[in-house]
């Protein structure tokens, strides 16, 4: 890059901004910038040091069943994690996940058990997570009510109306489907568990979203400057109902395959996820004021989380300090971003 | 005939009379400066014309035809564009993002339609090109000077051939060095046959870059004359209220 400031103006003759003759930023640079990349690089870098620290490690961690569990407990968090990632992106936040997919999934118990079959009860456990959604999207895009308080409301409600429709009874009995119930989320296709199938489809499908089409684009500008959008013409209200209703589906999908690999579904299933989600959606680089992440970054940021929960558990570190562990990440996380930030400017 | 004619336009909130009976007119490739203290009804004005919400009375002719806007997408329909104080700007988009955002180009592909970036950047470059500015298309807002997201700004209003292009304090925010570069640019817009309307505090700018000069007092209009015909002490004065009407 020879184009320096200095050299520049005086080839101009004329005295512009430094700013201004800034040199065009690489691919590198840029890859260098995202927070996802570090993130990546993390969750390759911690199992190898836990290697290199603890011999007897490396013996359980890279044994393919251990990678086989880590990937599919991470899948049922980054589903959701997609949809809360696009939620993220218009400035907005979906705590109530957890209770949805307690909604989602006793319906889907409710309705299996009474032997109908599955697809009708996915339909079903969908269509509630979808309802549960667009409660949310109609009260924060139309009434301008704040997503934090609506979806907080939320996560009452839902972790209540699983009680009471499922008058706190466990499910187990699937009626004929269940094997089939069973195989989806329990299951594998080619050594890969089945989850992680749906999870990539689904990560690949919303990173081409946020990406190429004209919806995508448009939540990044309403996370940039809401008003700006809205200014230009840009639907802002319904693009934040409907990232509220691709929550509660995402959950939904992440509720039915959660089933079917528990084989069992109580009201208390998903307690805590929101969190998670949460968690993991900061981690690969979304950013609570809006604007920021992907879908990489949701893909990431739970990947991350599950990588430590396992390394610390494979190197017989006590599980109470798991949450202490995960919780130093999400600092650390937002306190690189702020780094980052300072150099930008 | 005036591109934009204004005729009795009032505007009421309440008991509060924002405008009153303003007869206010535009011209193709003329820069009319609107000068008045805060609460004259300077922002009020702009936000008639630009369709942010209609007048209480009076009317508006567009090339002689009678306009209603009910929404700023209405104004821009037909030709009329705002270079918002703020700028409106996505800082977290590139430059042709925001140049093309709610107007995007799309590109077939098979039965889905998806970004053309390469067509936006190109187009994007031709606009910056135009305006003699070094913003690339490809760059962050967020990483631009003051003077690069003007030229954003004012690129998205050249994108739909804008007739008129309406201005709110372009230079209130920026440092000194921007502002010379702002003027040009809006000298460039005028050479093209665009009627501007400068709103500013700035007595300087606008004698530098405005043909004529319109001072609003209490939502009345009270001058309405040629930059050369005023001087800044006589503007002043019309502004405080010292002088009655010129």
């Amino acid at each position: 890059m020879d184009n320096r400031p200095t050299t520049t103006a005086a080839n101009n003759g004329m005295a512009l901004d430094p700013v201004e003759q800034t040199p065009p930023v690489s691919l590198w640079q840029r890859l260098l910038s995202k927070q996802a990349f570090w993130v990546t690089i993390a969750v390759f870098l911690i199992p190898l040091v836990m290697t290199l620290i603890e011999p007897t490690f490396a013996a359980v961690f890279w044994k393919e069943g251990n990678i086989f569990n880590v990937t599919r407990n991470f899948a049922f968090i980054a589903i959701i994690a997609l949809g809360q990632v696009a939620v993220m992106i218009t400035g907005g936040i979906d705590l109530s996940v957890g209770s949805v997919l307690a909604v989602s999934g006793i319906v889907l118990g409710l309705v299996m058990s009474a032997d109908y079959s599955f697809w009708i009860a996915a339909l079903a456990a969908i269509m509630s997570g979808v309802a549960c959604g667009a409660f949310n999207g109609y009260l924060i895009s139309y009434l301008r009510l704040s997503p934090f308080v609506v979806t907080l409301g939320m996560l009452s409600i839902g972790r209540s109306l699983a009680l009471a429709i499922s008058n706190n009874k466990f499910f187990y009995q699937f009626g004929h489907d269940q094997k089939l119930l069973i195989e989806l989320g329990g299951g594998e296709t080619f050594g890969i568990a089945n989850p992680v199938i749906f999870l990539v489809v689904l990560a690949l499908f919303m990173a081409f979203v946020f990406r190429f089409t004209k919806w995508g684009r448009h939540l990044y500008a309403i996370g940039g400057n809401e008003q700006a959008a809205r200014l230009t013409g840009v639907p802002v209200d319904r693009l934040k109902f409907e990232v509220y209703v691709l929550s509660g589906l995402m959950t939904a999908i992440s509720a039915i395959l959660s089933v079917g690999w528990l084989g069992s579904v109580t009201n208390g299933i998903g307690l805590g996820y929101e969190l998670r989600v949460i968690a993991s959606t900061v981690i690969g680089g979304a950013n609570l004021m809006g604007g920021e992440g992907g879908a990489y970054a949701a893909f990431v940021g739970a990947a991350l989380i599950e990588v430590i929960r396992n390394s610390l558990l494979l190197a017989g570190v006590d599980p109470y300090w798991q949450g202490t562990f995960v919780g130093l990440f999400i600092i650390l996380a937002v306190l690189l971003e702020r780094l980052r930030g300072r150099r930008v400017n | 005939m005036a591109l934009l004619e204004l005729k009795g336009i009032s505007k009421h909130f309440g008991a509060i009379e924002a405008l009153a009976a303003v007869d206010f007119d535009m011209e193709p490739g003329l820069v009319v400066g609107l000068m008045g203290d805060n609460g004259a009804g300077k922002s009020t004005l702009v936000k008639v014309i630009a369709g942010n919400f209609p007048p209480s009375s009076g009317e508006m002719l567009l090339e002689g035809r009678r306009v209603h806007f009910h929404k700023p997408v209405d104004a821009r329909a037909a030709g009329i564009e705002v270079v918002y104080q703020d700028l409106a700007l996505c800082n977290n988009l590139s430059a042709s993002a925001n140049v093309f955002l709610g107007r995007e180009k799309m590109r077939r592909f098979g039965p889905i339609r998806v970004l053309d970036d390469r067509a936006m950047h190109v187009r994007a470059r031709e606009l910056f090109g135009e305006l003699k500015s070094e913003t690339r298309p490809a760059d962050t807002v967020r990483m631009m000077s003051g003077g690069q997201r003007q030229a954003v700004a004012i690129a998205r209003t050249h994108l739909s051939q804008a007739k008129i292009v309406l201005m709110d304090e372009p230079t209130a925010a920026i440092s000194v060095r921007q502002v010379a570069e702002v003027l040009d640019l809006l000298r460039r817009l005028r050479d093209q046959g665009i009627a501007i309307l400068l709103i500013s505090h700035r007595m300087p700018d606008v004698f530098s870059v405005a043909d004529r000069i319109v001072v609003l007092r209490r939502g009345h209009k009270v001058a309405d004359k040629p930059v050369a015909d005023s001087s800044p002490e006589e503007v002043t004065g019309l502004i405080t209220g010292a002088i009655r009407a010129a």
